[in-house]
């Protein structure tokens, strides 16, 4: 069986992965709309779910599949919860803006 | 240039300009449609690796279920209008320079950091097939057989909580 990442190479991955990363950085930090965070959150974690199956794969190693599945349960968890908390937000205040949400500021 | 090494630059802008796009559109439906897309990208990625049950579970659990919440949740919310106020400039410059910064750090550091250079080793056995992977993940002696129950426990507490914490109050209390 061919390596893939003989034709590819894994800093490539890397690139990839810190880009996509930083993407989602900058989504948490430049909008104010509370479900496109959440977004941006779900982008950070499939770059790190692309690492872990690229030095996988470098490895030849199924433990960092293994381990994307555990992320992926977390991820599905955190999401469930969130935009729980989110609707009982909106609910309350009328607007999932962030910018509205100075209710523990002292 | 090989055809695999092309496959993964096309598969690599896609995912990166969809993922732009969730951030960069005004419309949240269509932010949840470019995430989509950019979670088929991924997808897509991981076939490139040959992990095809991996690939799957990802566009069952993330473009299956967890963008049609996300979908769901923005309808019920009722945010398709574009009603969304920008926010001041200071803060946009801000996210930007740090944007910026973090990723040509980042780039910068792995791309002087010592290469991974030559042969990949290739040991020729399976490593992802669905009968490897459900070995790894449920042998008793050094597999993840506790972890894997932990996380149906924990989808079940989260389950428990997402019900009780979007449930109707009543007035009277």
């Amino acid at each position: 069986m061919n390596n893939i990442l003989n034709q590819i190479g894994i800093e490539n991955y890397i690139f990839l992965s810190v880009l996509l990363f930083c993407i989602g950085v900058f989504g948490v930090l430049y909008r104010r709309n509370a479900i496109i965070v959440f977004m941006s959150i779900e982008i950070m974690l499939n770059a790190v779910n692309l690492l872990f199956v690229a030095f996988s794969t470098y490895w030849q190693d199924s433990k960092g599949e293994v381990f994307v599945f555990f992320s992926m349960a977390v991820a599905a968890a955190e999401v469930a919860v969130g935009l729980a908390i989110l609707v009982s937000i909106f609910r309350n205040i009328g607007s999932v803006d962030i910018s509205n949400l100075k209710n523990l500021k002292g | 240039m090989s055809t695999i090494l092309i496959l993964f630059y096309f598969l690599s802008a896609i995912t990166l300009s969809t993922a732009f796009l969730t951030i960069y559109s005004r419309n949240p439906i269509h932010s949840a449609i470019y995430l989509v897309l950019c979670f088929f990208s991924i997808a897509g990625h991981y076939l490139l690796f040959n992990a095809q049950f991996l690939a799957l579970v990802h566009i069952i659990v993330y473009a299956g279920a967890i963008m049609v919440l996300f979908l769901f949740t923005i309808m019920l919310m009722n945010l398709n209008n574009e009603d969304e106020v920008h926010k001041p400039r200071i803060t946009r410059l801000g996210a930007i320079t740090v944007f910026v910064l973090l990723s040509s750090a980042l780039v910068l550091i792995f791309m002087y950091s010592k290469p991974f250079v030559g042969e990949y080793p290739t040991t020729g056995e399976d490593f992802q097939s669905i009968k490897k992977l459900g070995t790894v993940l449920l042998d008793d002696k050094d597999g993840f057989m506790v972890p894997f129950e932990f996380a149906s426990v924990l989808l079940l507490v989260a389950m428990i909580g997402a019900v009780l914490l979007s449930k109707k109050e009543k007035p009277g209390k």
